[in-house]
């Protein structure tokens, strides 16, 4: 009896489907001859897709509603039963081989595939650190900020006037390219202080808007729409590098790159600053009442992932050695915040394996490119239903205390 | 005795409008070193505004605010910002439990200590020594307060999954972490049963004698009220309509008509 409602509610999906998507498959009007053809079979395919795929649908929701009354019965056991990522992370044992082997790969990877592979990856570990950075900002400080990308660009522009006008080194850029993003994020802190939420979101993408016209349009400075061309490759002191060996240079520093920031994530996280941004995350008012600087705070939140975005923002233009306004538009802004969100708010690893899978993926699906973006939103939709804290739920660190041995013996 | 008729916390005037409004009107009160005072009323009568002023949430339109903490020059703390109130030593609980939700029962005590340690974003990062004495005493800290609040077996639980009552005493254990001399607890027995309530008295008494922290607090249980305060002011509308001991508050006609005029078994 269930099994035929069940079939039921498919087929009146199915029927649904045919419906809406009737004008757009099955009538096609060819205006030059004054014909209208029909194409039926279209939407038998239709019917037989949306049946399947509602049918698909349904058994995932009833498996999750069962999985949550399941919970409700077992009494609090199970819901602090940790999932399978959630292990792999605690437990070292688990852990380190896999590390180890994550590394050996990351290091090995240049010498022995080709260099389109190592360069897709050099564009992944920058995404991976923009990820990392804004996670400063919208995971752990909860600032939701649409306009990340204009970061990203004050450093690739610092760095490509800097060079071809002034002709300095990339070593030098990267550190200044990085402390102009905190500065710009800073300046651009300072009006949006009191703003939460919603309000807040709008005003970043509109610096994020900003950022893009300006370079557009001013012409004297950002060489405008045509962007600025021959920036110098990174340097190793003085060495003299084929595009080949730049690139793999350029990926082992990316490599670095990562590894620092999730070193300096990592060690805020857990820290008086880290706390301070997550419980102004959580409740300002409170926040502030508990004797947190908020503006102090927030400006550190907003300059520390700045200063990420700027500063692999000079990786970027000496990788590229080529940009124009075109590479700083909002989709990078609204991919990097769905790193974030895929990731989970404010856990690193999770960040870190959803840039790499919302990176590397597209690549090496090209066959499917046309159907990217459906893919992509058809992700975020699965994702946000089934898993919204993200892949890998951000657990909170644990401190042990001189007491709490014997405050567990005596509770225990 | 002389260090029990210090004053701490000493209001003039206080007036608070919002646009035509006037929320709080003329109110003037004092809390002395070593006491528990109350601010009674009916809802609306504008305590909690009240407290918003004192703590920096709210400018107040006129009016003073001063802050006397013990061996250390006269405050004014008008329009001061609420973490530079707190820095001062006034603390606050809220009406409407604030707790930082997601995140540990330890940790939201520790986001107390905030404003009396001074680790900034590199000494984090680099984790020298001074941080990690820091730190070391932020947890040692907040464990003892966990303690003293009955809260340590909660230590490692999320704040949200607490049980009612001890989210209550947690946000005290948070408000004690800031070191202050004073205490401001909005409703603190607010949503609790009987034997929760009767917990709570013991424990405001508790840190009132074992903490040297004296206390403000809004509450409508009489019976805590009674209970506990050595003084009591009463606000309706906005206004001071009476003001004195446990006993003379009980008897005076205006609070009764006021406040306790139709339940008068309340009291």
């Amino acid at each position: 009896m269930a099994m035929i409602s069940y079939l039921k509610s498919c087929l009146i999906a199915a029927i649904w489907f045919v419906f809406l998507t009737f004008p757009l498959m099955v009538v096609k009007v060819n205006t030059l001859k004054n014909t209208v053809e029909w194409r039926w079979m279209n939407m038998l395919w239709v019917a037989i897709g949306a049946f399947i795929l509602s049918a698909v649908w349904r058994w995932a929701m009833e498996r999750r509603a069962s999985g949550a009354s399941q919970k409700e019965q077992d009494g609090s056991d199970t819901d602090k039963k940790p999932s399978l990522g959630q292990r792999l992370l605690d437990d070292p044992k688990l852990y380190r081989p896999v590390l180890g082997l994550v590394v050996a790969l990351a290091l090995l990877m240049p010498w022995v595939s080709e260099m389109y592979q190592v360069t897709i990856w050099v564009f992944a570990l920058i995404y991976v650190v923009l990820g990392l950075g804004l996670n400063i900002t919208v995971g752990l400080a909860g600032l939701l900020d649409l306009g990340y990308v204009a970061f990203f660009g004050v450093g690739a522009y610092t760095y490509a006037i800097l060079n071809t006008r002034f002709g300095l080194d990339f070593w030098i850029c990267l550190p200044i390219g990085g402390l102009t993003g905190a500065l710009v994020g800073v300046l651009l802190g300072f009006p949006i202080l009191r703003l939460r939420g919603d309000y807040l979101a709008i005003v970043t993408l509109g610096f994020g808007s900003i950022a893009k016209i300006v370079y557009e349009n001013w012409e004297g400075v950002f060489n405008g729409a045509r962007g600025i061309e021959k920036i110098a490759r990174p340097g190793f002191f003085g060495m003299e590098m084929d595009i080949s060996a730049a690139t793999t240079f350029t990926y082992y520093l990316m490599l670095v790159m990562v590894v620092i920031t999730i070193f300096v994530t990592n060690r805020l996280k857990d820290s008086r600053i880290g706390r301070a941004w997550m419980a102004l995350r959580e409740d300002e008012i409170a926040c502030v009442a508990m004797g947190v600087d908020m503006a102090r705070t927030k400006l550190g939140a907003y300059a520390l992932g700045a200063f990420w975005a700027g500063l692999v923002g000079v990786i970027f233009a000496s990788q590229t050695t080529y940009i124009n306004p075109a590479s700083f538009d909002f989709m990078l802004s609204a991919i990097v915040l769905s790193m974030v969100v895929l990731g989970g708010m404010g856990s690193i690893v999770g960040v870190v394996i959803a840039a790499l899978v919302l990176n590397l993926l597209p690549e090496y699906l090209r066959a499917f490119e046309d159907y990217r973006m459906l893919v992509f939103g058809a992700v975020m939709v699965l994702m946000m239903l089934f898993r919204p804290q993200g892949l890998v739920s951000n657990i909170r660190k644990t401190y042990t205390h001189s007491k709490k041995v014997h405050a567990e013996e005596a509770n225990g | 005795m002389a260090e029990n008729t210090q004053k701490l916390l000493e209001v003039r005037e206080l007036t608070m409008d919002f646009g035509g409004l006037r929320a709080v009107d003329s109110i003037t009160l004092e809390v002395c070193a070593g006491e528990i005072v109350a601010l009674i009323g009916p809802n609306g009568a504008g305590k909690t505004t009240f407290f918003n002023c004192v703590t920096g949430i709210y400018k107040p339109t006129r009016g003073e605010i001063l802050v006397h903490p013990p061996e250390q020059k006269t405050h004014k703390i008008n329009g001061f910002k609420p973490n530079r109130v707190t820095a001062m030593g006034l603390a606050r609980t809220f009406q409407n439990i604030r707790l930082f939700q997601n995140m540990t029962v330890l940790e939201n005590v520790m986001i107390g200590r905030h404003c009396r340690t001074t680790t900034n974003i590199l000494g984090a990062i680099l984790r020298g020594k001074n941080t990690n004495r820091q730190e070391r005493e932020t947890i040692e800290r907040s464990y003892e307060l966990l303690e003293k609040v009955g809260l340590v077996h909660f230590a490692d639980e999320f704040a949200k999954n607490l049980p009612y009552g001890a989210q209550r005493r947690l946000e005290i254990a948070r408000a004690m972490a800031t070191d202050p001399f004073l205490l401001l607890l909005d409703e603190p027995a607010a949503g609790m049963n009987p034997q929760e309530t009767k917990d709570l008295d013991e424990l405001i008494v508790r840190i009132k004698d074992t903490e040297n922290i004296s206390i403000l607090l809004i509450e409508h249980d009489m019976k805590l009220v009674m209970n506990i305060s050595e003084r009591i002011y009463v606000m309706e509308y906005g206004k001071k309509i009476a003001h004195g001991s446990p006993q003379e508050i009980r008897s005076n006609p205006k609070v009764i008509e006021a406040y306790l005029g139709e339940g008068g078994d309340d009291a």
